[in-house]
């Protein structure tokens, strides 16, 4: 065969192919699939990939077939800001879920404005959605919720004197920060504040100081890896009875294999992912939990985790939003995903309005007890 | 007074680690003055592989060994691999090459392994003792013990061994070592052989208390690396007491000033130690004629 006719098979193919493209809706995603954020953004790939398949499967929105372009940014964020710009330039989607990381996020973030494309992002910190932009929206909640949360709990055992002890990754320092921050308002007062290095494999000279503490009540871990599990362990071998927290960062069932017998007893707040048998009848989180949690297990052979879970939300978000505009245009799929009133996920129920991009409040935070190597509710 | 207790407990559990690290770069750099940067991969391999035989159901006096080995084969295999085809190379490159080294083997210990975090109980349980008005883990002294022992049979082995001699000999000066009989190829290939083992050694008994994954081993082998410079690159006794200097300087740092200084302070030490004495607490002093 003839370079020319290979040449000419192959675009003739490419047009057999493209011309029922044409009606497809695209969704673009940039996410960290490989990388050091890659336990964010596997899980998120992997859910996003799932629903798609899920939804085509069942007729697509509105009748129409759904496109996923998923791009590896690796959290780097000149990739991500490339790939963001590609997906609206090249692949014409009409919104973009993404950013595992913050960085990755806010180096996307502007251009979605400029092209009037709506994005969801799928990463933590507050700066995303405060100050609010038109097209950004995020569905994680932010580790100041988590403080608010854990200072609530505290408050409400009576206590009101603590003691932090956070990781020096960009995870614990932020959250110690915000924690800094909120405490006065949670009417609860930080008596001691140590940190630790991520990889350090003993923490008990700065928990001896914390308990030494005079008139300390609770200790609160913000961390993320391997550091909150060594805390935890260290806290047990010294025998430290005042009641524990650990944060979201380590909501995972990985976390109590690694602390033991060390993990029981303390608290974190976490979302309803981690018990979905333990959910009431009525809780609105009932279905999406136990239905994400089935068809993942069913897709990939494994437990889904939280962060998936940010994935599984902001895809449902969109769809959502799509089928209530009747249209691809991004700005009206902008306008209904605004207009998003109580949509119960995985991480927790949403309501947009313009000026919360994030529509969670602190009831989407569970406040969890380890016992006997499993999740309890802690009644509120 | 049981603070401090404490605050020295915890400063020699964690200096036996990084004794246990540094002194697997002494062997390497005695026989061939290269500074082997996947020391710390070395490490991992050995906590990666018991916790995987473990996890498998194999019992902890069978995967512990095992482990070793398999440090010990993955040492052989970088010398005959990655350094011996490069011999005639200059020491930077060889310095170089190990590096490439690390980076290759935490790429393959993703693959072979997983990216969790993985640990196993301590060799005779977690239930903490008490010393006084401290706390310590049993595991702590399995990793002090370790790391004596080690110790002594490296100091052993590099005086009064003929093996030990021939490594030592290599290292000084390669072609008089061969020209008065020593196999300078199988000195060296001992070396990355036993050195690996006790990287892996250190990372099968650290594990119950550090805990492992595929990429720890960078900040591992820094940590150690410290702990050689301080006490003298190349010999056991200067691996042993700088690596509990540096764990007992971060703990008390940790307890009487902030956690904040803990590096910070460990390495002010450090810089002063090789201001006055550039070869280390214990390190011989090099001279050279040029």
């Amino acid at each position: 065969m003839t370079r020319q006719a290979v040449a000419a098979g192959v675009s003739a193919l490419a047009l057999l192919t493209a011309a029922p493209a044409l009606a497809e809706i695209k969704i673009g995603a940039s996410l960290a699939v490989t990388g050091p954020a890659a336990f964010l953004g596997d899980p998120e790939a992997k859910t996003l990939e799932m629903l798609v398949e899920e939804l085509n499967a069942n007729g697509g929105i509105n009748g129409e077939e759904v496109e996923l372009i998923v791009y590896d940014d690796g959290a780097d964020p000149n990739k991500a800001r490339t790939f963001a710009t590609r997906l609206i330039e090249e692949d014409e989607v009409v919104a973009v879920i993404g950013g595992s990381s913050t960085g990755a996020t806010m180096a996307m973030a502007p251009l979605f404005a400029d092209y009037e494309i709506p994005f969801i992002s799928l990463a933590g910190a507050v700066v995303i959605i405060d100050p609010v932009q038109e097209f950004v929206f995020k569905t994680p909640h932010t580790d100041r919720m988590a403080c608010e949360k854990i200072f609530a709990d505290i408050t409400s055992r009576g206590m009101t004197k603590v003691g932090l002890i956070s990781g020096t990754d960009g995870f614990g320092a932020s959250m110690r920060e915000q924690c800094l921050d909120v405490a006065e308002a949670s009417g609860v007062e930080i008596v001691a504040d140590e940190s630790y290095g991520g990889s350090d494999s003993d923490m008990t000279p700065q928990l001896t100081n914390i308990a030494a503490t005079e008139g300390i009540e609770a200790v609160v871990n913000p961390g993320f890896g391997q550091g909150p599990a060594v805390v935890t362990r260290n806290y047990a071998q010294l025998g430290i009875e005042l009641p524990f927290y650990q944060s979201h960062g380590v909501a995972s069932d990985e976390f109590i294999k690694l602390a033991g017998d060390a993990a029981n007893g303390l608290r974190l707040p976490a979302t309803p992912l981690l018990i979905p048998d333990q959910l009431a009848e009525d809780d609105p989180q009932r279905q999406p939990v136990q239905d994400y949690i089935a068809a993942y297990e069913a897709a990939h052979g494994e437990k889904p985790s939280t962060f998936g879970g940010y994935a599984y939300d902001a895809f449902h978000l969109l769809v959502n939003a799509i089928e209530r505009a009747d249209s691809t245009d991004p700005v009206e799929i902008r306008d209904a995903l605004e207009a998003t009133e109580g949509h119960a996920g995985v991480t927790g129920v949403y309501s947009f309005t313009p000026e919360d991009h994030m529509g969670l409040d602190l009831s989407a935070f569970r406040i969890l007890e380890i016992k006997d190597g499993g999740w309890t509710p802690v009644e509120e | 007074m049981s603070e401090l207790l404490q605050f020295l407990v915890s400063g020699v559990t964690v200096g036996a680690i990084y004794a246990a690290i540094a002194l697997g770069f002494t062997l390497i750099y005695n026989a061939s003055g290269v500074v082997n940067f996947a020391q710390g991969e070395f490490v991992v391999i050995g906590g990666m592989t018991a916790a995987a035989l473990i996890g498998a159901g194999v019992p902890v006096w069978i995967a512990a060994p095992l482990a070793v080995i398999a440090g010990m084969l993955v040492g052989v295999a970088l010398y005959r691999l990655a350094i011996r085809p490069a011999r005639e190379a200059p020491l930077v490159s060889l310095i170089i090459i190990t590096i490439g080294a690390s980076i290759f083997l935490r790429g393959a210990m993703q693959a072979v392994f997983d990216k969790q975090i993985h640990r196993y109980d301590g060799f005779s349980g977690d239930a903490p003792l008490r010393v006084g008005g401290a706390t310590i883990l049993p595991q702590s002294l399995w990793i002090i013990g370790g790391s004596i022992a080690v110790f002594a049979f490296l100091a052993w082995f590099l005086n009064r061994t003929r093996a030990g001699r021939g490594i030592r000999a290599t290292a000084s000066n390669r072609m008089a070592a061969a020209l008065v009989g020593i196999n300078t190829g199988r000195a060296m290939n001992l070396s990355f052989a036993l050195s690996a083992a006790i990287g892996a050694l250190a990372g099968v008994l650290a594990t119950p208390v550090t805990f492992t994954s595929y990429d720890v081993g960078v900040l591992m082998a820094l940590k150690g690396f410290s702990a050689t410079m301080l006490g003298g690159v190349g010999s056991p006794l200067g691996a042993l007491a700088g690596g509990l200097l540096i764990g007992l300087i971060e703990a008390m740092t940790a307890g009487y000033i902030s956690s904040d200084y803990k590096d910070a302070s460990a390495f002010v030490v450090i810089l002063l130690v090789l201001f006055l004495r550039p070869q280390g607490l214990f390190g011989a002093r090099i001279t050279e004629r040029v």
